[in-house]
């Protein structure tokens, strides 16, 4: 019983979480799914976000302006990742290790900003603060929880999302990401896609990094260490649970931000259940390597014979 | 319309690797000229044609396209002019994305992409009467994603793309040998049924010295980097592939050419 109720009363904090990274694994759907590229820029673009946001709202200013700062902060990492991709011709995975690591440094001057020199974290005490998300008040039935907010947020996350990806311009992006070939010829500048693409992705880890710096009251340098894998361990879950209901691009994105939250559920079972907290990164990319993987086994192992007549001359 | 002066393209350029793809080719095209291009593996032609497309940059010579230097345009800034079918079914196409999609991106080709809606209710119409005129019943699963289609499907598509906002130039490599031979001739009759009506000046490589001699007004066959026989008019209608064969012993100056073409 102790356990069901211990377990029953950490599921807000659970869903407060899983709302704040499925937001995070949206922007890493963007670049996974829609672009088709591994972009490892997330786990520092999810630090810079926390940093921008925390520091701007401890100088006094509006936790509104805040988050846009914070969204702004993650794009121009984004861009950063994207010329190097591009412009430079660094292959899409070494060029979003390039900044992300290069992103530690300048989170570290970020979190550190008047001191001269950097710092690990800050805190954000929601007592001296106004913060719009705040894990303080989760459990508490009202407006200021910050459920109510996440929610709200996710569902504008997507509705913007879903209207871009419509646009004459969101169809480039995709197109440059379902086939380069076919994008160049009908005029799309695909490299300039991509830049956007990583910036728009990036923009959205980073105001989900300053959303959860809010949440726990504390920005720190190392918040977004092994994020890629949390994220697409969210966008994988939300398809193998939803991905046979769920066709609509809108409802795919909503089925990111619900794997994410299922994912934090479990989480917390797991860790009621016993398991070393430090142990969590372990068993994460275990899961993920695991889902990733099975796709391909079954592609491998279990599929029919595919029609011959396209790759006999290919 | 197409007017190429000397190109020349080397691959690998300074290894052991090296191939020099192209030597010095000319080629101009009048407008509304239909050029079938045949020559065997490695003879150029494909390399020509990614040359005009932009694939990559030549090393030498000019490319004017309707009288604009494209010479040093990247691909996508080419494409304007160009309309494009690869050999490979799959090229062409967005395979996640679906019919009606494909061809609002190719109905935008050459426009600025803003923040619009990528496609409008009097494309959808429009695109349904022009994917009943190829006869495949596409016009019916206008939402269905491309990559459920066949190949021969997605090439037909992938012409109607080609062609939608008609193009100063139509490039066609080999845009039928991946078909089997019944889909190939039906792709082929739209082909030229569509180049016909719009009176596209097109540059089209084939394998096959039929097609070749019975499509185009004009005919030019490539060996060794190098344009080895140009016939056209009078001279290209009354072409039998004897003939043509014989054409090319004299220009190539050899005879075992002969059986590398016929065989490829």
């Amino acid at each position: 019983m102790d356990f069901l109720s211990a377990l029953l009363k950490s599921m807000p904090g659970a869903a407060a979480q899983g709302f704040i990274w499925g937001l995070m694994a949206i922007g890493v759907y963007i670049t996974y799914r829609i672009l088709d590229v591994a972009d490892l820029t997330v786990d520092g673009s999810m630090a810079t976000g926390g940093a921008v946001c925390v520091m701007l709202i401890r100088g006094g200013v509006n936790p509104w302006l805040a988050l846009l700062c914070a969204f702004l902060a993650g794009m121009a990492a984004g861009c950063v990742t994207g010329l190097f991709h591009t412009a430079c011709g660094i292959p899409a995975i070494l060029a979003g290790i390039l900044t992300q690591l290069a992103l530690y440094s300048v989170n570290l001057r970020i979190l550190g900003w008047g001191t001269g020199g950097g710092k690990a974290n800050q805190a954000l005490n929601v007592q001296n603060y106004d913060i719009l998300v705040s894990s303080r008040y989760v459990r508490e039935v009202g407006l200021q929880n910050p459920l109510v907010l996440l929610a709200v947020f996710t569902a504008a996350g997507i509705g913007l999302l879903y209207w871009f990806f419509g646009t004459e311009r969101g169809c480039a992006l995709r197109a440059t990401g379902s086939n380069p070939n076919m994008a160049r010829a009908q005029g799309i500048d695909t490299d300039s896609c991509k830049v956007l693409g990583l910036m728009l992705s990036n923009g959205i880890v980073a105001l989900s990094g300053a959303l959860l710096a809010q949440y726990n009251g504390t920005a720190d340098v190392s918040s977004g260490r092994g994020a890629i894998v949390i994220g697409l361990a969210a966008v994988i879950i939300g398809e193998v649970v939803l991905g046979k209901v769920f066709r609509n691009f809108a409802l795919k994105l909503a089925a990111v931000s619900v794997g994410a939250i299922i994912y934090y559920i479990v989480i917390q079972v797991v860790l009621r259940l016993g398991l070393n907290t430090d142990d969590l990164k372990l068993l994460t990319a275990l899961v993920v390597a695991v889902f990733l993987a099975v796709p391909y086994w079954k592609g491998k192992y279990f599929s029919k014979p595919v029609r011959k007549e396209a790759a006999d001359h290919a | 319309m197409l007017e190429i002066k000397d190109i020349w393209k080397t691959f690998n350029a300074g290894t052991t690797n090296e191939k020099v793809a192209l030597q010095g080719v000319s080629l101009t095209l009048a407008d509304g000229d239909f050029v079938t291009v045949i020559g065997g593996n490695g003879a150029g032609k494909s390399t020509l044609m990614n040359a005009v497309a932009g694939v990559y940059p030549v090393d030498q010579g000019t490319i004017t396209i309707g009288g604009t230097d494209v010479t040093r345009l990247p691909e996508h800034r080419r494409a304007p002019y160009i309309g494009r079918v690869f050999q490979d079914p799959m090229m062409g196409t967005a395979a996640s994305m679906q019919i009606e999609e494909n061809l609002a991106l190719a109905a935008r080709r050459g426009q600025k992409r803003g923040l619009g809606w990528s496609i409008t209710k009097a494309e959808r119409e429009e695109y349904h009467t022009l994917l009943g005129t190829l006869g495949l019943g596409l016009e019916e699963r206008m939402t269905s994603k491309v990559g459920l289609l066949s190949g021969g499907q997605r090439q037909a598509l992938t012409l109607l793309m080609a062609t939608l906002r008609k193009p100063k130039l139509l490039l066609l490599d080999e845009h039928t040998a991946a078909l089997d031979p019944k889909t190939a001739a039906k792709v082929l009759e739209t082909t030229e049924t569509i180049v016909r009506r719009d009176k596209l000046t097109t540059l089209m490589i084939t394998h096959n010295m039929r097609d070749a001699i019975a499509h185009g007004n004009r005919l030019i066959m490539m060996f060794e980097g190098r344009i080895a026989v140009d016939v056209s008019g009078e001279e290209k209608k009354k072409l039998t592939v004897e003939g043509l064969l014989e054409l090319f012993s004299k220009a190539s100056g050899s005879d075992e050419a002969d059986d590398k073409l016929l065989l490829s």
